[in-house]
């Protein structure tokens, strides 16, 4: 069931919207925000509240990126993989986050803290390698500074 | 020097409120365009300037334009979308027009809606540019409260909405039909082409869609004029261009420059040079997907004419430097693997031919490659080059590495001949 703060955020980007599938996108961030990731049951719900089928929206869900149609942990880390990032040091801030949280790249830490995962170039390309936390970006990393950034969020 | 697009930028400061941007001479070419030009003045004075897309592709902005449908008998509803979607690796230059003066993105956005009598205008923001984002927020509702959006605009009779539509990341959302698309609640895969979106765009309305650099030239022009704009570029096309170098080099960062400025004076003066300890050994001008250029073209000015003329493209204008201690098939590893990632998957060429690129290079990375791979990856840039695929991703994807075949030979097959990457010890 879609809860009712979820239902008042999506009615109120219906209310400029030209059409109801234009809000799909806005629609399952609303729900991501709420509950981390878009499970089957949100995304029935979601379909049924957007009078869509259930197909077409689980075509969209799974085309972007940064819908999570699997679950993941409370804080989602993605590293920039992409070319700058990859020159200035990717390999070492992949490396030390594995070491640090003990965990590959697509997991999650037993205790529901964190996923790892890599995302394209975040567009900070001169404080480069650069990960995102929780919408925060973080650039010219090192060993050190990760570790400060992740005992903080632990 | 004059720089129209970053003069009010102060990182320290942090940007200007409406009042602030107004003092320094804000919203002048908006008052004007509403209060003493008809749309069609506005469209020919950014004609006359010859500004060109900063989106990579560098189309005149005023040519696209003019196929907007005007008048009585055109739709009354028409869009103006602000492509802020910037996922162009190596790309940076988006993010900061909009962190440093969101105000002059938004009066930049209502001359364009008001030159194609745009009825809404969105920003297509990419999910990662959060600061960017709440300032625009901020500074939308400032211009709605001054009267500046929403109804009768200055008393003109002239109505404009302001929408910000965060992205849920793809590249091709970046790509303007699939950016409509993706506005629409579907997925980004692209649409063919005729019919255009400036007469068949968003809901299938006519739409132009910009993006944020080129938008942030319109006011300037406006105030000063076409003549005045094209008198700061130092070759044909017009205005200042924001330059980034990103890479080991000693500054990394972005400046607003004459258009056409020479290559290395951007690379030795502006970014500093190579760090310490490390040579330059080649680049990629304008994000991931342009040719790699060398020494020998270092003196080439950066504009849309003379970097096609030395066989790459100037594309976003933000450089990639390659140094002598990164391996260059190491990066076309990186730099394919994105490119196949980010497939739409909507045609084979780009879906399949792609990875299989991707794997290639990699098993020349890892020591398992053989020569015939070398003409098996060349076979691919022809057949994933422009026209033989939907839209301009794949096109885009080979250009790195129909280049490093060529200016990298020699360590690509050292890679083969010894079963193990140099630059891997
Ligand atoms: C795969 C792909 C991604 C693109 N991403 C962007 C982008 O993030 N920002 C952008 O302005 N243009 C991007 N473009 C270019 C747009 O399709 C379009 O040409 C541009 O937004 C037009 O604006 P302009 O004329 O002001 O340059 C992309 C093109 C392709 C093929
Ligand atoms: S070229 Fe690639 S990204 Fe473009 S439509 Fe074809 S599959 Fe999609």
């Amino acid at each position: 069931m879609l809860s009712e703060e979820e239902k008042k955020e999506i009615d109120q980007e219906l209310s400029h919207s030209p059409t109801r599938q234009a809000v799909v996108i806005e629609a399952l961030k609303i729900i991501q925000r709420h509950r981390r990731w878009v499970s089957d049951d949100s995304l029935k719900d979601l379909a049924e509240y957007l009078e869509m089928s259930l197909d077409a929206l689980d075509s969209v869900a799974t085309f972007y990126s940064l819908i999570f149609r699997r679950e993941v942990g409370e804080h989602v880390i993605l590293i920039c993989d992409s070319v700058s990032c990859w020159i200035m040091g990717y390999d070492t801030v992949l490396d030390h986050l594995k070491k640090k949280l003990g965990i590959d790249l697509g997991e999650t830490t037993a205790d529901g803290k964190f996923t790892l995962l890599t995302i394209p170039c975040l567009g900070v390309c001169e404080r480069a390698p650069a990960m995102i936390i929780d919408r925060e970006t973080y650039g010219d990393l090192t060993p050190e500074r990760i570790d400060e950034i992740i005992d903080k969020l632990k | 020097m004059e720089k129209p697009l970053t003069k009010n930028i102060d990182p320290e400061r942090g940007p200007l409120d409406i009042r602030g941007y107004e003092r320094a001479g804000g919203y002048a070419g908006f008052k004007k365009a509403l209060r003493e030009m008809s749309p069609q003045k506005v469209q020919e004075e950014v004609t006359d300037a010859n500004l060109r897309g900063r989106g990579g592709a560098g189309f005149g902005t005023g040519m696209k334009w003019s196929f907007v449908p005007m008048g009585d008998e055109a739709p009354r509803t028409k869009y103006l979308i602000a492509n802020a979607d910037e996922m162009e690796p190596g790309t940076f230059k988006d993010r900061i027009l909009m962190e440093g003066d969101p105000h002059l993105l938004i009066e930049g956005m209502i001359i364009s809606s008001y030159a194609i009598q745009a009825r809404a205008a969105y920003i297509f923001l990419r999910w990662a540019y959060k600061r960017s984002e709440e300032l625009l927020r901020k500074a939308i509702a400032e211009a709605y409260e001054a009267g500046y959006l929403g109804k009768n605009i200055l008393g003109s009779g002239y109505d404009l909405e302001m929408y910000i539509h965060v992205s849920a990341g793809r590249y091709m959302c970046g790509e303007e039909t699939g950016l409509l698309n993706a506005l629409e609640g579907k997925r980004a895969t692209p649409r063919a082409k005729p019919p255009f979106p400036q007469t068949s765009g968003l809901w299938g309305k006519p739409s132009i869609v910009q993006n944020v650099e080129t938008l942030c030239n319109v006011p300037g022009i406006i105030v000063n004029g076409a003549d005045w704009y094209k008198k700061l570029s130092k070759t044909g096309d017009g205005g200042t261009k924001i330059y980034g170098v990103s890479g080991r080099v000693k500054r990394p960062g972005a400046w607003e420059l004459p258009m056409g400025t020479t290559v290395r004076e951007i690379l030795e003066e502006h970014a500093g040079g190579m760090r310490d300890g490390y040579k330059f050994k080649g680049l990629l001008p304008g994000g991931a997907s342009t040719d790699f250029l060398v020494e020998e073209h270092l003196d080439t000015p950066m504009d849309f004419g003379s970097i096609m003329k030395v066989g790459s493209r100037m594309g976003t204008g933000t450089m990639i430097i390659l140094d002598d201690k990164t391996c260059p098939v190491a990066m076309l590893v990186n730099l394919e693997k994105f490119f196949a990632q980010e497939s739409c998957g909507w045609c084979t060429p780009c879906r399949d031919g792609l990875p299989w690129t991707h794997k290639m290079l990699m098993a020349i990375e890892n020591g398992e490659g053989r020569m015939e791979d070398l003409e098996q990856l060349e076979l691919h840039c022809n057949f994933l080059g422009p026209g033989r695929t939907f839209c301009a991703l794949a096109p885009g994807a080979v250009e790195p590495l129909q280049s490093a075949l060529k200016y990298f030979r020699d360590d690509f097959e050292k890679h083969i001949k010894d079963k193990q990457c140099p630059w891997r010890k």
